[in-house]
């Protein structure tokens, strides 16, 4: 029990620490908040003229407003670990290291943190949807359910991140990465498009790919009339176990950013 | 505060360290008493900051063994690191927040809790003479001031032993003092201190007994004065220095140890 309160205890400093800079700085927040204003606002009106994409009983703006969604927290949390190669050119990464504190609870600190600032994101993006007059459920039990596949999901992508972060070690590596990672995780998903109609190579890859399972999650719990192919269990079953690895992997690699 | 059965605050046994085929450290046999400053010397490059990593826990020895407070590095690594304070040569300390903040996060990553906690954080503050200036972010802090913080942070939770990595590079002689001031107060408390610096009047003032290291081996060990009487007659600790790492202009360093330490003169001026 003792040990399990240190966890969280050192889990919950690196976090409080994480979001007293995010709130004191939101520059980051805003800037992101851009590129989903733009998809939604630009690409989902245009697109959903042409009718082009078959999404059964929705509007092709409703279709991938949860898409947006999870593209806005897959796209902020993947360039998270920048700031770890940062805070170990700056020496933190060492001081944090030297202490007793549970390598794994450092790196799930940092996780929260990230899940919160998506929901910052998901407010954003619940904002401009209903703007577009996108039909968003209202009911307690959806909005847990998106707040909850915010959370896990900026949970795994920046921990992927930081795995990343602690393989590459250098800033601008890690930007060449972060780019090429960005767009093929986000097309080889089901956020602007159904899963039904990728080829079937391109649907293995999808199945493999833990943001289809958070499209799937918010797609249902976002919008008035969305569905899921998967049950919300899979769904955030598939995200936790995700998020298990590449935390035990993290934790693994992170003391290698301080040799 | 000393563990008075260990007869040695750190003791280190034909310690070791390479890196693929490079050897930065060769059989570094060293014994640091309890409650003193111990000084590691040598030109960039000779194996201090890989024997402070060791140290420290960051780094795995290659072979060869080592006691820190009287736990093993290589098999109690988290009990060395309940014991231990390190303040590496870079700017630990995080610009973005505040000084008690800095304070509480390390507080909290050592395992001090409630008034405990807050207790701590106010002697720290009042340690590093930043009571003042406890609410604005580091990033606005001189060198100085983010040096006492930083010294603060890493020895809250009364750590026996602490290392600083070149602790006063880049600081005006006044910050430097009060850097000094602070270490030797720690060990008149009892804390046992070990430092790299490349500053010979920082060793000569601050330190009990001196290691030099030259090429990833251990040249010379002693106290500053009968170091300085081997050298010669009037000799400084310049000469010893010299004498012993046999390193003259041109020679030592790399292009990361030198860009490392730019950076950290550059954030603290």
């Amino acid at each position: 029990m003792n040990r399990l309160l240190s966890y969280l205890n050192e889990t919950f400093a690196v976090c409080d620490a994480e979001v007293r800079k995010l709130i004191r700085d939101p520059t980051e927040l805003l800037s992101r908040a851009i590129q989903p204003v733009l998809w939604l606002a630009v690409f989902g009106q245009v697109f959903s003229q042409v009718r082009g994409i078959p999404t059964g009983n929705l509007r092709y703006l409703d279709f991938m407003a949860p898409g947006i969604l999870a593209q806005s927290i897959l796209f902020s949390a993947i360039f998270y670990g920048i700031a770890i190669i940062w805070e170990r050119d700056l020496g933190i990464v060492h001081k944090l290291l030297v202490t007793p504190a549970h390598r794994s609870a450092l790196i799930m600190g940092k996780a929260f943190a990230a899940g919160l600032r998506g929901l910052v994101q998901a407010a954003v993006v619940y904002l401009v949807a209903i703007a577009l007059h996108v039909e968003i459920r209202w009911e307690l039990m959806p909005i847990l359910t998106v707040a909850a596949g915010v959370f896990v999901g900026s949970c795994i992508f920046s921990t992927f991140s930081l795995v990343i972060a602690c393989i590459v070690k250098t800033r601008e590596r890690f930007m060449g990465i972060g780019q090429v990672l960005t767009m093929p995780l986000f097309f080889a998903s089901n956020a602007i498009y159904p899963l039904e109609l990728m080829p079937g190579w391109l649907k293995v890859i999808a199945v493999c790919n833990p943001l289809t399972y958070l499209v799937d999650a918010l797609r249902s719990g976002m919008i008035v009339g969305g569905t899921s192919v998967y049950a919300l269990t899979t769904s955030f079953a598939v995200m936790l176990s995700v998020f298990t690895v590449l935390l035990l992997l993290a934790a693994r690699r992170y003391p290698g950013l301080a040799r | 505060m000393p563990d008075a059965s260990e007869p040695f605050a750190i003791a280190t046994h034909q310690l070791r360290k390479c890196f693929d085929h490079f050897v930065a450290l060769e059989g570094l046999s060293l014994q640091v008493p309890h409650a003193c400053i111990f000084g590691l010397l040598g030109p960039n490059g000779a194996g201090k900051s890989t024997a402070i990593k060791m140290l420290t826990t960051l780094l795995d020895p290659t072979s060869g063994s080592a006691t820190v407070a009287g736990f093993d590095i290589a098999r109690q690594p988290v009990e060395v690191r309940r014991h231990i304070g390190y303040v590496p040569q870079m700017l630990s300390a995080d610009g973005a927040l505040t000084a008690i903040e800095n304070l509480n996060l390390s507080a909290r990553l050592q395992g001090l809790r409630g008034a405990e906690r807050r207790a701590r954080v106010k002697e720290a503050l009042a340690f590093a003479g930043l009571e003042a200036t406890a609410s604005k972010l580091v990033r606005a802090y001189s060198g100085g001031m983010i040096r006492r913080l930083e010294i603060a942070q890493a020895t809250l939770h009364n750590p026996q032993v602490l290392f600083l990595d070149e602790p006063t590079i880049g600081l005006d002689p006044i910050a430097r003092r009060t850097v000094w001031e602070r270490l030797e107060h720690l060990r008149e408390k009892g804390t046992t201190i070990l430092i790299t610096t490349h500053d010979m009047e920082e060793a000569d003032t601050l330190c009990d007994e001196l290691a030099i290291l030259h090429q990833g081996r251990l040249a010379v060990v002693g106290k500053p004065e009968s170091l300085k009487a081997q050298v010669g007659e009037n000799a400084s600790l310049d000469d010893v220095f010299v004498h012993f790492s046999g390193v003259g202009l041109e020679q030592g360093g790399d292009y990361r140890g030198t860009r490392d330490s730019r950076d950290a003169i550059q954030r603290l001026g």
